[in-house]
């Protein structure tokens, strides 16, 4: 345990458990034909079952259910082929039904797993204890007139996965490297973008304190944390407050609290007390949800291949390091942007130029892979001259930056500049003659013993040639010439 | 006698061209401005202008040879069924000015088959009601009398009653009801008409306002069997924006009647002899018993045994449905909204004025059985007896074709009465109720004057989606009771 707070009676560690929303990837909400378009004109995308008019009633979107199935799949989850819809009753103005449909007792997902990997190399499991299908709810406008709030429910409706972990996270780090692979493999699957500035990914933290050996003590929930820092920032000061109390003598009662980033504290938004009862009960409107096992079988056999297995395809498949290959399949589009440069060519080189030159222009040029100034097909190309000797490796960066400006291909950049390898022994030989006469002195040195120096002399007949000069090439031949 | 025809009746006379739909919707327009301010059995009227349109559009169709089953025949519909552009109101405050954008599936239905809707007729608040008493538009009165006794003022039963009294009265050649514990089929029994409440599924619920989800189902209410399965078979059928509406195909139900009975096993359930079942109520049973022996039937004694559970458990599962599904009157999208400064306040103000009595006792009833620490106590206890009330049913129709029951314990009782006792209402529903939980189809026919010359129905349970022999028994009842009474307040009558 490398996360503990010392406090003044002993030692404390932390229990978190994460409630992740993640917005489901569809055309048409969970039980209407509304579309689900971020960033759309208020209560432009309603129907009247979002709307909840008299009469309206819940259809399943199935688009919906196969999302969810395959999430369960990509978390390695048990599938229940029986589910069922509950209502959850509360009133609010975002919430148009007076209940928001969920799955209470019989989520569609059950137990599975996410192994995350901490910035130590140390691998941890952490336990899914449930997914399950439910109904965004609308929003709310406070700022648009002095005394009313306005209602906008383009999302009142939409398709939300609720994946909760079991209490397995011991670190603020833990939450965060959970939370990353959590959206990863979301992303992977194509079933949630994993935006959490948009809203589309949000978390509620769990979080108590305890002492090593003990049961759990009571936890609170801090609700809607939307970035992953503040999700690691929250659950560093709620634990403090916590060990705080206990300390003092007090009682950490069960409620929901809020983060505030600008303070950097948590509130309290309901005690126990106000607690919601949201007389849960099966919604009359849906038949229970009966999956087909041939159904589920060919979500998985259709499957994306996730990180992990990417992951370890990449070490075997390319030779490159396991870190190298977490990088690369952190994004997928940088997985396949890899995997474009490397099939056929030497894995290793073409990871080290990705992670590398591409990445450090991207970063300068402000710009994403799928923004790239370089296509990676481009870069597979410049590799291949290096790899037939047209240019060395020091030309290749050059090249590159060439590239990246001109977007011109790196066989124009080449013939454009002349930048072709020398491999005409004469040349080198006459280069390596040209530096010799030059430095009689350090030959002299050299000569008498201070073979380092043979670095100096490769550095001037590159220079001599322009960095032109196949490297390997000025080595045997000065070796040559030197020792002669 | 235009108001006085079957649909069946009225169907030929147009197709002969012995009339047309114009004159037909005429008389009907004609007797309820004459009869509807003492009875009270619309709502809204549709303007009369509208009407005439429609029926015109149905002699066109007739002169086209295009004309759908229901063609040009004047009816009324419940006013919980959605209609385009026409005020629905569930008789509730809080829906009195609510126009809907949209047309619900059954009454769309019934546009498509050539229906001429006259306007929407009254029911008790959300349905919610055995006596139509708790209607925000005052209640419907039974066109029927006490013999001897003009002034009594008797309730046409509920929920649809207002469509029971309209059909009774000839203010309708049929209306469409809605079923929940025998919303159809008591007030038929009261008003001396025939009420089916189909299989749960067979109709479409989308476009319905809803009571209880797992138990409303519309139906029709008509002056014959026949026309009950006629008018059916427009209201029927698949529903993709419903998802418990049933894929199976719609017979055509109409031909059920008339077909021989002989053979057809009858169940009589013992546990319906409730201790205290008036004697005019048990005769007619009896009678009923006698008539489908005399046609051919098996009469068989069966056992129910969860019977005597049902109406509690209706009385949990229903609120509890209901205390969810009104929870959407909130003031905040569309009918009654008083304001207040807080949202909560809105909600409470709100709620407190378009709510009547009736449906705030079953929210709070439904509320209560849901909450927690009394969930499992109530909701989910009966849920399970739900569970055992079909299954009574299923191991009954593994050795009968159908059940054989009263279809009220009483006739028509006066208004006012029973009103200051709840259970009491709500034991007018004991028969209904079981057949509601379990979902299967069931008819009441009316067969015949108890001694104070009010009617009294019988009532016939069938298997699920097996409405055929459900009608088939339901029009042998209907041919050896004879009933041809009509009320004391009749469109036909000293006009």
């Amino acid at each position: 345990m490398s996360y503990t707070i010392e406090g003044r009676t002993g030692t404390w560690e932390i229990v978190v458990g994460l409630e992740v929303h993640a917005q489901i990837i569809s055309h048409s909400k969970l039980f209407s034909g509304a579309a689900t378009t971020f960033g759309s004109d208020p209560n432009t995308q309603v129907s009247l079952v979002d709307a909840a008019f008299p009469g309206m009633l819940p259809v399943l979107n199935h688009e919906c259910v196969a999302q969810a199935i395959r999430t369960g799949l990509g978390l390695k989850a048990q599938i229940n082929l029986h589910s069922r819809f509950d209502r959850k009753n509360y009133f609010y103005a975002d919430l148009p039904q007076g209940y928001q449909i969920s799955q209470f007792e019989h989520p569609i997902v059950g137990k599975g797993a996410i192994s995350i990997e901490l910035q130590n190399g140390d691998v941890r499991e952490i336990g899914i204890t449930r997914l399950h299908i439910e109904q965004d709810a609308g929003k709310l406008l406070h700022d648009q007139d002095p005394t009313k709030s306005f209602v906008d429910l383009n999302r009142s409706g939409v398709a939300l996965m609720e994946i909760v972990s079991e209490p397995d996270i011991r670190e603020p780090e833990e939450a965060g490297a959970y939370l990353r692979k959590l959206r990863q493999i979301l992303r992977y699957l194509g079933t949630c973008d994993g935006n959490m500035e948009e809203g589309s990914m949000r978390a509620d933290v769990n979080v108590s304190v305890r002492k090593a050996g003990e049961d759990f003590r009571t936890r609170c929930e801090i609700k809607n944390v939307n970035s992953i820092r503040f999700v690691m920032q929250a659950i560093e000061v709620e634990a403090a407050r916590q060990v705080e109390i206990w300390e003092n003598g007090g009682e950490v009662d069960q409620e929901t609290r809020l983060f505030d980033p600008g303070r950097g504290e948590t509130r309290t938004m309901r005690s126990k007390e106000d607690a919601h009862d949201y007389r849960y009960f099966p919604d009359p409107d849906l038949l229970p949800l009966v999956l087909e096992q041939a159904w589920v079988d060919e979500l998985a056999a259709n499957l994306p291949e996730l990180p992990d297995d990417k992951r370890a395809r990449f070490q075997a498949e390319y030779g490159i390091a396991f870190y190298d290959a977490g990088v690369l399949v952190a994004e997928q589009a940088v997985a396949d942007y890899y995997e474009a440069v490397a099939r056929g060519r030497d894995g290793k080189l073409a990871a080290t130029w990705v992670m590398g030159e591409l990445f450090a222009a991207l970063n300068r040029t402000s710009n994403t892979i799928e923004t790239s100034p370089v296509s990676a097909a481009a870069l597979g190309k410049m590799l291949d001259l290096i790899a037939d000797k047209t240019i060395n490796g020091k030309i290749a960066k050059e090249v590159f930056e060439d590239m990246v400006e001109t977007g011109e291909s790196p066989e124009a950049i080449v013939e454009k500049k002349g930048l072709r390898q020398v491999t005409d022994t004469g040349a080198i030989d006459a280069a390596i003659a040209a530096v010799l006469a030059k430095h009689p002195d350090k030959l002299e040195e050299y000569r008498s013993g201070k073979d380092k120096l043979f670095g100096f002399f490769v550095g001037q007949v590159m220079k001599e040639t322009k960095g032109k000069a196949n490297p390997a090439m000025v080595n045997d031949a000065l070796k040559a010439q030197l020792d002669a | 006698m235009l108001t006085g025809l079957t649909l069946t009746q009225a169907r030929a006379g147009l197709a002969a061209r012995k009339f047309s739909a114009r004159e037909l919707a005429q008389a009907h327009l004609d007797a309820i401005t004459r009869l509807n301010p003492g009875l009270n059995a619309y709502i809204t009227v549709l303007p009369e202008a509208d009407v005439l349109a429609s029926a015109d559009a149905a002699d066109a169709r007739y002169a086209a040879g295009t004309a759908g089953i229901m063609d040009g025949l004047p009816i009324g519909v419940k006013d919980l069924f959605c209609t385009k552009g026409v005020r629905t109101t569930a008789a509730s405050k809080m829906l009195a000015d609510f126009v809907p954008p949209y047309e619900s599936t059954v009454t769309a239905n019934l546009l498509g088959a050539g229906a001429v809707f006259l306007g929407k007729t009254n029911l008790d608040e959300f349905a919610m009601g055995s006596a139509n008493m708790s209607s925000a538009f005052g209640p419907t009165t039974n066109p029927w009398k006490r013999k001897g006794d003009d002034t009594t003022a008797l309730v046409p039963g509920g929920s649809s009653g207002g469509s029971s009294a309209a059909v009774a009265a000839g203010l309708a050649l049929a209306a469409t009801g809605t079923d929940t514990g025998g919303s159809i089929r008591q007030p038929a029994a009261y008003c001396g008409i025939v009420g089916l409440k189909p299989t749960y599924g067979r109709c479409s619920r989308w476009g319905t306002i809803a009571f209880a989800s797992s138990l409303d189902q519309a139906g029709p209410m008509t002056r014959s069997v026949a026309d009950a399965g006629l008018m059916l078979e427009a209201m029927a059928g698949f529903d993709a924006k419903d998802s418990t509406s049933s894929n199976r195909a719609v017979p055509a139900f109409h031909k059920a009647v008339g077909k021989s009975v002989k053979g057809l096993r009858v169940g009589i359930p013992a546990e319906y002899r409730a201790p205290g079942l008036p004697a005019d109520v048990l005769a007619m049973w009896e009678q009923g018993i006698a008539w489908l022996k005399a046609a051919g039937c098996e009469v068989v004694d069966v056992s129910l045994p969860h019977t005597r559970y049902g109406l509690t458990t209706y009385y949990i599962i229903a609120p509890a449905e209901c205390s969810s599904n009104l929870a959407r009157y909130d003031g905040i999208r569309f009918g009654m909204r008083k304001d207040a400064p807080s949202l909560d306040g809105v909600y409470e103000a709100t709620r407190a004025a378009g709510f009547g009595q009736e449906v705030r006792n079953r929210i709070l009833m439904g509320t209560y059985v849901l909450s927690a620490g009394y969930y499992d106590a109530y909701y989910l206890k009966a849920q399970k007896v739900r569970t055992l009330i079909k299954r009574d049913f299923e191991q009954a129709f593994e050795t009968v074709d159908v059940l054989l029951t009263p279809t009220a314990p009483s006739a028509a009782f006066a208004q006012g009465e029973n009103m200051d006792d709840p259970v009491q209402m709500y034991l007018n529903d004991i028969f209904t109720v079981p057949a509601s939980m379990a979902g299967v189809p069931a008819l009441s026919v009316p067969v015949g004057l108890n001694e104070t010359g009010l009617p009294l129905g019988l009532q016939v349970i069938g298997r699920h989606f097996d409405e055929e022999t459900v009608l088939s028994i339901g029009g042998a009842l209907e041919a050896a009771a004879g009933f041809t009474h009509i009320p004391s307040v009749h469109a036909g009558a000293g006009a």
